[in-house]
């Protein structure tokens, strides 16, 4: 065949985002992207090829964009397609949604395109980033072809097979695997070459998409309006196209079976030839159903598998002809829920299909895998299992124990389809200590060096600071379709020692496996450090343990903590999956590609950790009992509530997956308050108290941005008892210098940041190093300040009433009504949330926007969010990315409209709650917490005169009687929501003059997903999808709002000013309208040591990057300038500023005369803002009526 | 009017370079910018040494680039990194490279580079690279603060003439040596280095002195410019020096006025170098100088540089011993006087 290319086709070890985006960029000219998980690798990976200059399968550079939004995206692809350019985009979830106007539009006009989806779970009760298929199922009535890939070669293979079909078909079509299982599963594939691309795709359909392109030289007009008389027909004139469509999907398989060898149908059958039982499914499902079919098969179980690889349009014959003659029972499994429908889609397509076909067959159908659950062959057998049953059971679920509406099917969690050849390794790694990057690169290694298929897939937990990661690395002979994770690892390695007293490591390593622990311990003395659980899985399971000191190696070898390469070498040399000398050259080969762009001493550092690695690697020679007097810690103390002990617990053991429906709240709603039952112990060192140098500032309480450091000034009486090493000072409070002062730290809880250190403005006069607060060794002190920490909370609170809420000394005292979350260590953007709950948190209704804050904030197992002595605070929910501005604004619709009500109510029943009391609370000003305090105190008097009170008007006001106490709304996110994806709504809502409060955390990228540009990012500044530097300016919300001249804006940044943000919050919170509040968010994403993250925010001010300002509209009735700069003139330039920060000096040492001139613009930015700032700092009020 | 630049001779040679007249501008952020270096040409400089490549500073630089990149990486599943990729290796000595070549491009004059390593394997890869980008010679910035009180003076020196030996049989071109005067033995070293290779010594290395911030109570570093006081320790040893090594010396410290460059030039410096001076008073003040020089020299009936230099070295003065001890004693009286 003249199209066959002969070139060989490179092996590469890839994911199946990379797979996709590869044909992608290859076969598109215009490509418009935006993050969301788990798709944003592909437009990470379309992004930097562009970057590098890579071509198109015609030799042009494709045009890559960041939009706005998913429906921005979709906006500017439908643009780029009407104006004749192959044009693509990728998503998910939300993302998907978002696009859907335009899906219509692009289907209705029958062009040609794909989208390429890792398939991700809608948000219904709660978010979740993880794979299923309720995205693409949301989609599957806007008229697009449907086709599925089930694992990472599918997905390169049908990537092209799609893009040749819709030219041909010229039906648009979703290309879609699991987001997650596949899109982020490493595996060893057959890359297409340019010449398979080239002979798949038609030139002339090409040409024929882009004559049918909108041509000022051949005009034609499309997008009409439609009346009643030809809309219908016009509707229906489209069908021939999708009748042709499925026949084209098949041709281009043809095709592409002819080209590169590998055959697909639109229904693949695997099994029996006379298979009696058949599952239909897609996905990666459908490669764990192949495995296990395949072993059943082998045992002579007349089973078999359909995969479905086109699901739209839907070909009958085709489906009908794919089953065996001999199939009488089919069970359809869906990953996806409709609730409230016949079944879910596949199944009711199914069923259709046999119907019309007139064909009777038992047909049951299941959901499996919401959300990424685990689905394994375990499962595939116990629906085999199902249907061979008399009467078996529609309607089914499968993975979980549905023991409230009795859907779930029993199934043998021990039967396993994993060949014996297959070597199964698992590691646990501390997040960002470089694990997985370490194993990515040893499936790359095996995939490269050896003939096995290799497949690696990676697990971390829902924890920004301290979380783990659990890699997943199957190498072997046969081909990989386990698409599940281990459960019975023969090489199990902990890279920290620390996990042996929170999590069973051990739990999945099969009997005679290898464990290898990194541990300060020796071979001699390791033992008697292990919990129980440990000690009893190495006797019984007959385990072969190694130890290494990875840490030493570590900080001999200039590693500093970080003990990737050498636990990779030291796996590489026990497994013995390479010779040793091979796989250590290998693993060197690997660091120079991975490391050697950031310097020779980088790599030079790596070659020596891997060098010395093996010396101080050791076998331990296993005692014949369990001798340890200790065990793994509990998941929770025992004084937690029942439902943190039942549910919780469980979700922090990792053992979520047992729980049954019933455990769950039927609607989403969790208790908050949480987060303080979660003792993770991540920190090494923790701060301690110096209370002979401490001058009670409160600045580290302030700065904390876990809320571990707290204080009280309280009465001495409430000493007694304290515990032996409990510390208290007199107090240096004017008004309350007879009572004591206590300044502590929750040891369990820290995470070890030091910005309390950092920003402690003490030193010892004797030893200037030494602050009020020092860090010290954690676990030398766990148990005494554990015990101080308990004894600390029992103590009262400090009075709210004497404290001043403007000081920061005083809001130290105030309790901080979010505490613990995941955030990482150092966040700069937590300090203000707990900020905004210490202020307003016993009457704050929390709107917020989809992101870090989000998963901080809400991502179970457990909450940060909590209470008050009263059992009030923050009621916290997260609707969606782009609609946190108009969700907050319902709140405060609600709020309003409810306490209207209320008021009308108190009008009319002051009968029977008295005049008196009906006037004070109608007439009560609420601006002051004094205030507010005493319209509870009104609202408890109106409740206790109500009780008896039995008319439908006076219970309705009990049920409201809450209304009438202010509310203060918050509508809490990051700068892609605020400056990107959410700015419409943001920008109405601060026009609507509504009593809104939006505090916008600016850390000048998409930081929760991975650091994307946003228009909050500088110029001079590199992130992704702005890998040179950003070209162009921040964009200057904070101005846009003042220029509405009727909101309260400010610009703050804790670290240069703690007061001002203190006076901002309060004045924004006072304001009568909406409140605009930008804070200066030092991240993980700036790349630099987050510990002088204050210190940062302090020169961003001072370089005149961040002017710190106030715009309050109220000033302008007391006739003074509203816009009120609190900063001063730059004392810095930005260069001092800025090149502290990885973020723009990677560009600086990549491509200094590029920096040089983006800084040189990013400089002439900030001067030519100050002057605009000082114009309005000095302009006169009122237009410039009033005197000079 | 005599034109001064036909009968006095202004020429010296330096490193086996021929200079047109002994004012160079020494190693300073100003020379990292090809318009400054041409500016210098352009103003009468005979020579300039670039600022100093600190291979410390390269390490550094990709070390903190690693553990950032690193430490922002693996955070969550939804962000395997919060860094984009490098899309260019890190330049490490690359821009200095670059910059040799682009200075030599932009030029006539000899371009010298200079060059702070921290390791054995650092000094000679770079001092081989800086070779090959067509340096005219190299200045070996040997700026090292011995903290540890566990090592000799001895073992520093040894380590110097070490390293000077391995760089003169690795590259062709002349090497300097930059030494600060902290040596227990000045002479004694001088001819060390001078055994060891070392085609120049020059004098001396200014450091940067910590002060505090007593507000702060934090350390801050500081630099003070030189001013023509600093001159007298170099004229010392340049003078003490000048006739006991083969060795080309230079003066760099101090070199404020046409006086300070004539001193230099008669204690034995075959070059006068100077950046505080142009600091503060711009690149075009080497023009002014040129011509004080020539009025002096022409007032005080001078042919040549070459007349002077030694003129007035410790050798070459009727007392010897006023760069010795003694007198040291004789100043103090002195004031003792007033």
């Amino acid at each position: 065949m003249s199209t066959s290319s002969t070139a060989p086709r490179p092996k590469v070890l890839i994911d199946g985002n990379e797979a996709a985006a590869y044909v992608a960029h290859h076969t598109n000219e215009v490509i418009a992207i935006y993050p969301i998980t788990p798709s944003s690798n592909m437009g990470e990976w379309a992004d930097q090829w562009s970057a590098e200059q890579k071509t198109n399968i015609w030799g042009v550079v494709p045009t890559v964009v960041e939009m706005q939004s998913e429906g921005g995206a979709a906006g500017a692809v439908h643009g780029a397609l009407q104006a004749g350019s192959l044009s693509t985009t990728f998503t998910a979830s939300q993302g998907l949604l978002l696009m859907i106007p335009n899906m219509f539009k692009i289907a209705g006009e029958l062009t040609s395109t794909v989208f390429h989806i890792a398939a991700r779970c809608v948000a219904t009760h709660a978010l979740s980033i993880f794979g299923d298929h309720s995205d693409v199922m949301a989609v599957r009535s806007t008229g697009w072809g449907m086709l599925a890939s089930g694992s990472v070669q599918e997905v390169m293979d049908m990537a092209l097979i799609s893009q040749a079909a819709t030219l041909e078909a010229r039906v648009p079509f979703l290309h879609f695997f699991d987001g997650f299982r596949t899109s982020h599963e490493v595996a060893k594939v057959e890359q297409l070459t340019d010449d398979d691309m080239r002979a798949m795709i038609d030139e002339d359909l090409v040409k024929a998409h882009r004559a049918r392109a909108l041509n000022p030289e051949n005009p034609i007009i499309r997008g009409t309006a439609q009346n009643p008389d030809v809309f219908f027909q016009a509707r229906e004139a489209c069908n021939p196209y999708y009748l042709a469509a499925p026949t084209i999907v098949q041709n281009a398989m043809d095709k592409f079976a002819r080209i590169v060898g590998r055959q697909y149908h639109l229904f693949d059958y695997v099994g029996a030839p006379d298979a009696e039982r058949v599952l239909v499914m897609m996905g990666s499902g459908a490669e764990v159903a192949h495995e296990c079919v395949e072993a059943l098969a082998a045992a002579g179980e007349k089973v078999g598998l359909l995969k479905v690889r086109l699901y739209r349009p839907f070909d009958t014959d085709k489906f009908l002809a794919a089953l065996p003659a001999t199939v009488a029972r089919l069970a359809v499994l869906d990953r996806t829920k409709e609730p409230g429908a016949l079944g879910e889609p596949l199944y009711t397509e199914v069923i259709t299909a046999l119907v019309e076909a007139g064909v009777s067959k038992k047909v049951i159908g299941g959901r499996y895998g919401l959300a990424s659950k685990e689905f394994t062959p375990a499962m595939v057998k116990g629906v085999f299992g199902e249907l061979k049953k008399p009467s078996p059971k529609n309607h089914f679920t499968v993975g979980i124990v549905d023991d409230v509406t009795h859907t779930s099917l029993d199934y043998d969690p021990d039967f396993s389809t994993e060949h014996p050849s297959t070597i199964r390794a698992m590691f646990y790694g501390l997040g960002a200590d470089g694990t997985v990057g370490a194993n990515k690169n040893s499936i790359k290694i095996i995939g490269d060096e050896t003939e096995n298929f290799a497949q690696g897939y990676f697990v971390y937990d829902s924890k920004k600071s301290g979380a783990i990661t659990t890699s997943h690395l199957r190498f072997g002979p046969k081909p990989l379709r386990s698409s599940y994770l281990i459960t019975k690892a023969s090489f199990v390695a902990c890279h920290q020692f620390s996990f042996l007293e929170r999590i069973d490591v051990l739990k999945c390593a099969a009997p005679g496996a290898t464990f290898l622990l990194n541990s300060i311990y020796g071979p001699d003395d390791v033992w008697d450090h292990l919990p129980r659980t440990v000690q009893r899985q190495i006797i019984d399971k007959k385990l072969k343990f190694h130890v290494i000191d990875g840490y030493e190696v570590a900080k001999k070898t200039g590693m500093g903590g970080r003990v990737n390469t050498i636990m990779q070498t030291c796996f590489f040399a026990i497994s013995g999956v390479l010779p040793r000398e091979e796989a250590i050259a290998a693993i060197k080969h690997s660091i120079e590609k991975t490391y050697g762009k950031r310097g020779e001493s980088v790599v030079k550092k790596n070659f020596a950790a891997v060098d010395a690695a093996l010396d101080h690697l050791y076998e331990v020679k296993v005692p014949a009992a369990v001798s340890s007097p200790f065990d793994m810690r509990p998941a929770v103390p025992a004084q937690a509530p029942d439902f943190v002990q039942t549910v919780t617990a469980k979700i922090v053991m990792g053992e979520g997956d047992d729980l049954p429906v019933s455990a769950m709240p039927i609607d989403g709603t969790f208790p908050s308050a949480t987060a303080q039952w979660e003792r993770r112990n991540i920190a090494l060192e923790i701060p301690e108290w110096d209370e002979n140098l401490c001058i009670q500032c409160g600045k580290c309480v302030l700065v904390c941005p876990h809320a571990v450091i707290r204080a009280k000034v309280y009465d001495s009486r409430e000493l007694e008892g304290a515990p032996p090493t409990f510390k208290a000072v007199p107090a240096r409070w004017k008004d309350m210098k007879d009572r004591k002062y206590s300044l502590q730290v929750a040891p369990e809880d820290c995470t070890g940041c030091t910005l309390c250190v950092q920003v402690c403005p003490v030193k010892d006069k004797q030893q200037v190093k030494r602050r009020a607060i020092n860090m010290v060794s954690q676990p030398a002190i766990r148990e005494s300040e554990g015990a101080n920490w308990e004894f600390f909370l029992k103590i009262s609170e400090t009075d709210r009433k004497v404290l001043s809420v403007s000081q920061v000394k005083d809001v130290q005292l105030f309790r901080p009504l979010f505490e613990f979350s995941g955030a990482c260590s150092g966040c700069g953007e937590t300090p203000y949330v707990k900020l905004m709950t210490q202020l307003f948190g016993d009457r704050a209704l929390v709107a917020n926007a989809t992101g870090c804050s989000s998963i901080y904030g809400g991502n179970l197992p457990t909450t940060p969010f909590c209470t008050n002595e009263e059992g009030r605070g923050p009621s916290w929910s997260n609707s969606l990315f782009e609609d946190n501005a108009e969700f907050g604004m319902g709140l405060r619709l609600a709020a309003d409209a409810q306490n209207e009500y209320a008021r009308a109510l108190v009008r009319r029943q002051s009968g029977v709650i008295g005049d008196n009391l009906a006037q004070a609370i109608l007439t009560a000003s609420q601006k002051t917490e004094q205030g507010i305090f005493e319209q509870r105190e009104r609202v408890k008097e109106l409740r206790a005169k109500l009780a008896g009170a039995a008319s439908p008007e006076a219970r309705d006001l009990a049920t409201l009687a809450d209304a009438l106490v202010k509310k203060s709304v918050w509508i809490v996110g990051g700068d892609g929501w605020a400056y990107d994806i959410g700015y419409g709504g943001l920008d109405h809502v601060l026009a609507s003059g509504r009593n809104v409060n939006v505090l916008v955390l600016d850390t000048e990228v998409y930081s929760n997903t991975g650091g994307q540009a946003s228009k909050a990012t500088p110029r001079a500044a590199v992130a992704k999808f702005a890998a040179a530097g950003k070209p162009v300016g921040k964009k200057d919300l904070a101005m846009m709002a003042v220029t509405y001249g009727s909101v309260y804006v400010a610009r703050v940044a804790m670290g240069s000013g703690d007061m001002h943000t203190v006076k901002a919050f309060l004045e924004a919170e006072a304001f009568d309208g909406p409140s605009l509040i930008i804070a200066y968010s030092h991240c993980i994403a700036h790349g630099y040591d987050l510990a002088f993250g204050m210190e940062q925010q302090k020169a961003a001010v001072n370089c005149g990057y961040w002017p710190l300002f106030r715009y309050n509209p109220d000033l302008v009735a007391q006739n003074k300038n509203p816009f009120q700069l609190d900063s001063k003139a730059p004392t810095i330039s930005l260069k001092e500023y800025a090149y502290n920060e990885t973020r723009y000096t990677m560009l600086a040492k990549s491509d200094p005369e590029h920096a040089k001139q983006l800084l040189e613009l990013a400089q002439e930015d900030v001067s030519a803002r100050w002057r605009v700032y000082e114009h309005w700092a000095h302009m006169p009020v009122n237009g410039g009526g009033e005197k000079k | 009017m005599i034109d001064l630049t036909k009968t006095i001779d202004l020429s010296t040679t330096y490193l086996g370079l021929k200079l047109k007249n002994p004012l160079v501008a020494s190693s300073s952020p100003m020379g990292a910018d090809v318009g400054n270096v041409r500016r210098m040409e352009d103003a009468g400089a005979a020579a300039v040494v670039l600022p100093s490549l600190f291979e410390e500073q390269i390490e550094m630089e990709s070390e903190e680039l690693d553990r950032f990149l690193g430490e922002s990486a693996e955070r969550g599943p939804e962000a395997a990194t919060h860094l984009p990729e490098l899309q260019h290796a890190v330049n490490g000595p690359d821009v200095y490279l670059k910059h040799i070549q682009r200075c030599k491009q932009a030029v006539q004059i000899p371009v010298i580079a200079s060059l702070n390593g921290s390791t054995k394997g650092g000094w000679l890869t770079y001092a081989k690279q800086m070779a090959q980008a067509g340096a005219d010679a190299l200045e070996l910035n040997i700026y090292y603060i011995p903290v540890d009180a566990d090592l000799s003076g001895e073992e520093v020196e040894r380590r110097y003439v070490e390293l000077v030996q391995e760089i003169n049989q690795q590259i062709s071109i002349p090497v300097a040596v930059k030494l600060g005067p902290y040596f227990s033995s000045m002479a004694n070293f001088a001819r060390k280095l001078d055994s060891a290779g070392a085609n120049g010594l020059v004098l001396f290395n200014r450091f940067y002195q910590p002060d505090y911030d007593l507000e702060a109570l934090e350390v801050v570093p500081n630099l003070i410019l030189s001013n023509s006081h600093d001159l007298f320790l170099r004229l010392h040893w340049v003078a003490v020096l000048y006739g006991q090594v083969k060795a080309d010396l230079a003066v760099t410290g101090g070199v404020h006025t046409a006086t300070d460059v004539v001193k230099a030039m008669m204690a034995g410096a075959k070059v006068a170098m100077m950046t505080s001076a142009l600091l503060q008073r711009g690149i075009n003040y080497l023009d002014k100088l040129a011509t004080e020089l020539l009025v002096w020299m022409g007032e005080h009936e001078y042919d040549s540089i070459r007349q002077m230099q030694g003129s007035m070295s410790r050798n070459a003065v009727p007392q010897p011993r006023a760069f010795e001890r003694a007198n040291y004693m004789k100043v103090l009286s002195s004031y003792a006087m007033r």
